[in-house]
């Protein structure tokens, strides 16, 4: 389940994401510490201190808050994930029909 | 390691054995190697004697031993890996094995009913397990529709009506 | 008439109150599994294969739950429900999918037990949708209709979803396992790229009796299925299918899920996994395992013909728009007076199997008017009516005109299949319903797609392959190249009886060039082909090569 989040030692800024146990909705983890519904806002975690980060948003999982914890590179403005596929899971789906 | 059998925690009368270690007096699991290793002593013993079958040995390779085995431990390493209903159902069904079939790993509560109807007798269990949690799953889906070793009862089309409890 | 109870004559296998008990006995199940996950008593590695085997899916944007539609038959109370709950739970949408299921994309956790309490209420369920376990068997979707059918394969595939359910021994395989079964000459079910693919036959007796492949598959490596027997009769198709899945369950690869599929055992093991499959039939009890020929009747009884009138064939009216949605959609029927018709999922720029709540409510009310209430899924991402009366054809293509239904593009280029991609799944490298979406704006001409002819696009958003790329004429897969999402083009792919995996046929296209690469190859066969051609006669005629060039040439 946490594969994902043993990939490569970070390289740029990252905060952190999951889906929230009870309602599959995804969530967001940076400093503050807390999970939060939106990416807006979160301060990211320096490279050096991703790992640490890691273990605090995986005491979310064992918490039985949220599902599958993994880190998200970003552009530290917004922040805003680096991977296309990370924007998509922020903005959502990218095709019309079902948009929130 | 708890050991449960009818739903309930009962105690375990058997030892595993390590391979290099002296059999103990009471009743032994020794691995397969052991077994082929040191049949013909192993039969002298005047105690049960039971096997644990790695989980991708085919029954058919203990067959010569079976009228000397009192039990047979399957290990499932994960719960995901379900070659044991296979080696347990083939152990009944081919080799009419009607010793005690003990399944031993990670085993999830939510496997007990189909274990028992493959045909194993008793579940290796966590310490601090709850056996009720055990029971309550094998009580729960009472219907089924195909043909297994455990008991139960035709109704109509392919179904039938379980009696593991 | 309660709008739970199907209609008297739609032919699905019609539940009884030990079939209903079953069902709610797992309902408490999976809603005790949901409290004990969420009380931490299960860990999410735990659960994982617990929820799967119910259908649920943890996807990139939230929680997907997959319905069992058992070999793709629907009544209409059934679909109706599926519109209640696409409307209640998610957003007012369903996707069907290819292998003939539904899925909502954006279920709640929580929800799940009132979700299947619903889909209870009409006799469905999500049982083993997904998990490494036998999954929902398909079939032709003109089963019971098709002049060519020679045994009714939807009797037994019941069976098989009998026999498969909560089956003891062959819950925990080493992988997915699917089932494709066929009563027709000509394979409308890609059996050959299954699991295990079966051909249900007649001898010169009149006997039903089953040829039996094993170890197709698409995915990362596709396979053509190996045939394990001519001839299995129909008292013991159950303990010969037993003895594929033991050799299965017992051999097969655990340690590499890329690996673990029966198609690389059978690959392997070559003619020594028939011997092991027919050493283990032969030793079995098969008194145990024999369907006995009553049950075989009791459940042929569920899909008795519907009270067909005595009709004559009828000619068409002399509408074009009509008649150009005729010719695409509808199909010739066993009985005369009556046809098939195909309802595309497909509308021009839309999202290919999505439905709207309404779209099913109207689909099940024109189906109670003209189908006996019977409704079917296809693989390719489709509904059929199975029998609509050939005097009602133009009645019942208004009312589809009305429900934004009746596009007449069934087999033409913009009847794509496409996996639902990274818009929506987790595995996805990347998107399929935009490329699918851009393909059939650009050939949004009818007229156009007409000249084309059939012309079979399917597109996957990763190598899994859930969008069948492998077997269209034009095949698509989406992969990531550093960070980028690219698409690989093959051609040449067949999934009917002449089945072929498409040949790679160069270095892939970016998101923006895609289309137009399609367009260069409808151009080129255009260009090449002689008279009564569709794409893939031509390709087979001339090659690569001109294909190749067109798409290459330096500009």
């Amino acid at each position: 389940m946490s594969t994902k989040a043993k990939a490569r030692p970070a390289t740029a800024p990252v905060v952190f994401t999951a889906n929230r146990l009870r309602d599959g909705r995804v969530v967001w983890f940076g400093a503050e510490g807390t999970w939060r519904d939106r990416i807006d806002g979160t301060t990211p975690f320096a490279p050096a201190a991703a790992e640490e980060g890691l273990a605090l948003a995986q005491q979310g999982e064992r918490d039985q808050q949220v599902v599958g914890v993994y880190a998200v590179e970003v552009d530290p403005a917004g922040p805003t994930p680096l991977k296309f596929r990370e924007r998509l899971r922020v903005q959502g789906p990218s095709v019309a029909a079902e948009a929130a | 390691m708890p050991l449960l059998e009818d739903g309930r925690l009962r105690p375990d009368d058997w030892t595993h054995v390590e391979d290099e270690a002296p059999l103990p007096e009471g009743p032994a699991i020794v691995s397969l190697a052991r077994l082929r290793a040191e049949a013909a002593s192993l039969a002298g013993r005047n105690a049960p004697l039971g096997v644990a079958l790695p989980p991708e040995t085919q029954p058919e390779e203990i067959a010569p031993f079976l009228d000397r085995l009192a039990l047979i431990a399957v290990k499932m390493p994960k719960s995901k890996d379900g070659r044991a209903f296979t080696q347990i159902r083939a152990l009944r069904e081919h080799h009419g094995f009607a010793g005690e079939i003990r399944a031993a790993g990670h085993i999830l509560p939510d496997q007990y009913a189909m274990l028992l109807r493959c045909g194993v007798t008793t579940v290796e269990v966590p310490e601090g397990t709850k056996p009720e949690t055990w029971a309550r799953s094998r009580d729960t889906i009472r219907i089924a529709y195909q043909a297994a070793q455990g008991a139960d009862r035709p109704l109509s089309l392919l179904r039938r009506k379980l009696e593991l409890a | 008439m309660n709008a739970l109870t199907p209609p008297q004559y739609a032919r699905t296998y019609r539940y009884d109150e030990i079939d209903r008990e079953f069902l709610q006995e797992r309902i408490a199940e999976f809603r005790g599994q949901v409290e004990r996950r969420l009380a931490g008593e299960l860990t999410e590695d735990e659960f994982k294969p617990l929820r799967l085997m119910n259908g649920l899916y943890l996807q990139l944007h939230a929680y997907m739950l997959r319905v069992a539609i058992p070999y793709g038959l629907l009544n209409s109370a059934q679909l109706r429900q599926l519109g209640k709950i696409a409307r209640r739970w998610d957003r007012g949408f369903g996707h069907f999918t290819t292998r003939q299921n539904i899925q909502f994309n954006w279920t709640k956790l929580e929800d799940v037990p009132a979700m299947l309490e619903a889909l209870a209420e009409v006799d469905m369920h999500a049982i083993q949708t997904s998990g490494n376990c036998i999954r929902n068997t398909t079939t032709d979707e003109y089963a019971g209709a098709s002049p060519d059918e020679v045994v009714d394969p939807r009797v037994y595939a019941e069976i098989l979803r009998q026999w498969s359910t909560l089956h003891p021994e062959f819950t925990w395989l080493p992988r997915k396992f699917k089932i494709a079964i066929t009563g027709a000459p000509h394979d409308r079910v890609a059996a050959q790229v299954h699991d295990v693919g079966v051909l249900a036959k007649r001898n010169e007796r009149g006997e039903v009796g089953f040829e039996v492949h094993a170890g197709g598959g698409l995915g990362r490596t596709p396979i053509i299925a190996r045939k394990l027997r001519d001839w299995v009769p129909e008292a013991e198709f159950l303990a010969y299918m037993e003895a594929v899945l033991r050799v299965y369950n017992a051999l097969g690869q655990r340690d590499n899920i890329y690996k673990a599929r029966i198609k690389i055992l059978v690959r392997d093991l070559g003619d020594e996994f028939t011997q092991m499959v027919e050493r283990e039939y032969e030793r079995m009890p098969r008194d145990k395992y024999r369907l006995d020929p009553e049950i075989v009747a009791a459940i042929a009884a569920h899909f008795a013909p519907p009270p067909f009138a005595a009709l004559d064939d009828q000619p068409l009216p002399e509408d074009p728009e009509f008649r150009q949605w005729a010719e695409a959609s509808v199909r010739a029927h066993k009985k005369p007076g009556y046809a098939s018709v195909t309802i595309s999922l497909k509308p021009i720029g839309g999202i290919p199997g999505d439905a709207s709540a309404e779209q099913m409510e109207a689909v099940a009310d024109l189906a109670e008017r003209h189908s006996f209430g019977e409704i079917r899924v296809t693989h390719v991402q489709n509904l059929v009516l199975p029998h609509v009366r050939q005097e009602d054809l133009h009645a019942l293509w208004q009312g589809l005109r009305a429900a934004g239904l009746a596009t007449p593009n069934i087999g033409l280029i913009s009847d794509i299949i496409a996996c639902p991609g990274m818009d929506y799944c987790a595995l996805a490298t990347a998107r399929s319903i935009p490329i699918a979406q851009r393909i059939s704006e650009r050939f949004a001409s009818l007229d156009r797609q007409h000249d084309i002819g059939e012309c079979f696009i399917n597109i996957s958003g990763c190598i899994n392959a859930c969008g069948h790329h492998h077997v269209a004429h034009i095949g698509i897969l989406g992969v990531d190249k550093r960070g980028e999402e690219v698409y690989q083009i093959t051609l040449g792919g067949s999934a009917t009886n002449d089945a072929a995996i498409g040949e790679l046929i160069g270095p892939a296209f970016s998101y923006d060039a895609v289309v137009d690469a399609v367009e260069t190859l409808i151009t080129t066969y255009i260009a090449h082909r002689a008279a009564g051609e569709r794409f893939i006669d031509t390709y087979r005629r001339i090659g690569v090569m001109p294909f190749k060039d067109a798409l290459y040439a330096p500009a």
